[in-house]
């Protein structure tokens, strides 16, 4: 999706931070349309919430420039910050005070109007469902109940950006998708553009375009569809009584090149459901069962980084957990 | 699902000086609050001066020979009242680290107002909740035998707020650099008790050791505390000789430090630190 120059909500030239030790993000480049729901996914310590930071104005880039809702993130901070709502993913709420107090504060803040504060503050609440419990105090409410009012707060000043750090991180699966919810009918009664994070692929699929972001450089970026066939073949996942002398087989009769993942084989090919036949008559290893499925995002971050968003995690090298430490320190 | 009209956009308003006094209002007004939601705290801090003034004033009053029949528990009694404001004061910056741990102080840092205007609404924000701590230990007054004139209260809650002010922004600078609040008391603690023990709020700064003399008149704290107590004793229908003893004032070589000059260094430290506070929160994350 091409975007003329200057009517971007985001626009980022070789951005890039590092840290005394780690290059948290090492020169990214991409633009983002107004309306549009933006998504950075990758795994922990990627560079997105370092990304998130510098759009926000949190963190200073170390190279490379950004503008956010047409201001510059050096230049032009308090612009950007009157533009743009922010749910990070650790929360930001006063716990102390009421709903309603938390809004208000917000609203004071970033100097909505006190003649439209009531009747925003209302709209917000509504949106999130919270607008009974507006008179209680947040350290009542639940993990769900709190992202949902940052969500609120965030849209309280009408920004034209909205960021979203993680939004639905350590949310339960049902709360994970009534927050969806919620930003799905955010989009149709706010002229807004979001940008998020996320290293949830399934989350992946709500946005309009993805970038996957892996050691803080943008390795692909287009929309969820255009992702999942560029990589095009079907996944097929094969059980049988011998995997070893399976994957030879796979490998020299069919010229397939299959892998071992969670005690199962895997290999990617053009046709799935046409190949099973053959697999069958082919293989000369009893089978237990077989699964085609077609590529996921998962099997896109696969594709682009050679490994799954999980074994990324597990395998971060020190320097992102030391990265997030470092991150907490400074804010 | 529900569809919803659509709400009308705000237009936030742009910067300059009417944001900077609206962050320090909406910082400030949240200091109140948080102290009003609160109020057992209000009741605790009030121990502290309560021992100071009943207990150790009682107890060392045997010990003290009494001049003119002003005793030690009416000497004590303004050092006590320094003591809760320097808590409370100290207490409402370190909100600054427990916002940061919660998470709120992002909140704050986020939106597009100056840095310097949180630090100043924290600072009055602290300011004014220990001036209104103050006042309830100013409430026990008639009990040490000090009259409860209208215009002592004033200029006391005037010096008051002065001290409550420069203890905050002393405490904002520190919260600066601490990541826990454990981190913030321990630190506060181990610097303000010091400060504290020699700023001549519990025994009078005449005829001291010369290493102690130096180091009372280093202290800024004692120029804090000395005016409280001289107002205090120029209300109290005591003898020259009661106030030469108890109330002396400052002396710099034979200099004797005029109160307007002590309120001056008072202030001034205070504003010296409000500047560093306001520098440290400008590049913080």
């Amino acid at each position: 999706m091409a975007v003329p120059a200057g009517a971007a909500a985001v626009a980022v030239r070789g951005l890039a931070k590092r840290y005394a030790e780690v290059e948290a993000v090492r020169g990214v480049d991409f633009e983002v349309a107004p309306g549009e729901t933006f998504g950075f996914l990758g795994p922990n310590g990627a560079g997105k919430s370092t990304t998130i930071k510098m759009l926000c104005t949190l963190v200073k880039p170390s190279g490379g420039t950004a503008t956010v809702a047409g201001h510059d993130v050096l230049s032009e901070r308090n612009e950007v910050r009157r533009n743009i709502g922010l749910v990070f993913q650790d929360p930001t709420l006063d716990l102390y005070l009421t709903a309603a107090q938390n809004l208000r504060f917000h609203a004071e803040l970033y100097g909505v109007p006190r003649a439209v504060v009531p009747e925003r503050m209302a709209a917000v609440l509504e949106m999130v469902n919270l607008a009974d419990r507006k008179d209680s105090k947040v350290m009542t409410f639940s993990g769900g109940m709190r992202r949902r009012l940052e969500i609120a707060r965030g849209l309280l000043h009408s920004p034209r950006v909205l960021f979203l750090d993680e939004p639905t991180v350590g949310l339960d699966p049902q709360t994970r998708s009534s927050i969806w919810d919620y930003i799905g009918e955010l989009k149709q009664t706010e002229d807004i553009t979001i940008f998020m994070t996320t290293h949830y692929m399934d989350e992946a699929e709500y946005c309009d375009r993805i970038a996957i972001i892996d050691h803080g450089r943008i390795v692909a970026i287009d929309t969820p569809q255009a992702l999942k066939a560029s990589i095009g073949e079907d996944r097929v996942r094969v059980s049988t009584a011998d995997d070893q002398a399976a994957m030879a087989a796979l490998k020299q009769h069919f010229e397939l090149e299959p892998r071992l993942s969670e005690g199962q084989v895997m290999f990617s090919v053009a046709s799935g459901e046409q190949f099973v036949p053959r697999l069958f008559a082919e293989l000369g290893v009893p089978i237990h069962s077989v699964s085609v499925s077609r590529p996921s995002l998962d099997d896109v971050f696969m594709a682009y980084t050679g490994k799954t968003i999980r074994d990324a995690e597990e395998s971060a090298p020190a320097g992102a957990e030391l990265m997030r430490m470092m991150a907490k320190g400074r804010r | 699902m529900t569809t919803y009209a659509p709400v009308p956009p705000v237009a936030v308003p742009a910067g300059g000086m009417g944001s900077f006094y609206r962050g320090v209002r909406v910082v400030w007004q949240r200091e109140l609050l948080r102290f009003w939601n609160d109020r057992l705290r209000i009741f605790t801090v009030l121990v502290q001066p309560l021992l100071f003034v009943f207990v150790l004033g009682n107890g060392l009053g045997s010990i003290t020979r009494s001049v003119s029949g002003v005793s030690y528990k009416t000497f004590v009694y303004p050092g006590a009242l320094a003591m809760s404001v320097l808590f409370t004061a100290v207490f409402s910056a370190g909100s600054i680290v427990w916002d940061r741990e919660f998470g709120f102080l992002r909140e704050m840092l986020v939106a597009p107002v100056s840095r310097l205007a949180i630090v100043v609404g924290k600072c009055l924000g602290g300011a004014t909740t220990a001036t209104a701590q103050g006042i309830l230990v100013l409430a026990l007054a008639g009990l040490v035998g000090i009259p409860y004139s209208p215009v002592m209260i004033l200029i006391l809650l005037g010096e008051l707020a002065l001290l409550a002010f420069t203890v905050t922004a002393f405490g904002v600078m520190i919260s600066a650099r601490v990541r826990t609040f454990q981190g913030f008391m321990g630190l506060t603690q181990m610097l303000l008790m010091p400060l504290f023990f020699t700023s001549g709020a519990m025994f009078p700064l005449s005829g001291l050791p010369g290493w102690l003399h130096v180091v009372t008149r280093l202290n800024p704290l004692t120029y804090a505390v000395d005016p409280i107590r001289r107002v205090v004793f120029h209300y109290l229908d005591v003898g020259a000789a009661a106030r030469a003893v108890y109330a002396p004032g400052v002396t710099w070589g034979g200099y004797h430090v005029p109160i307007w000059l002590e309120l001056v260094i008072v202030a001034a430290s205070g504003l010296a630190m409000l500047g560093v506070a306001g520098l440290e929160f400008r590049d913080s994350e």
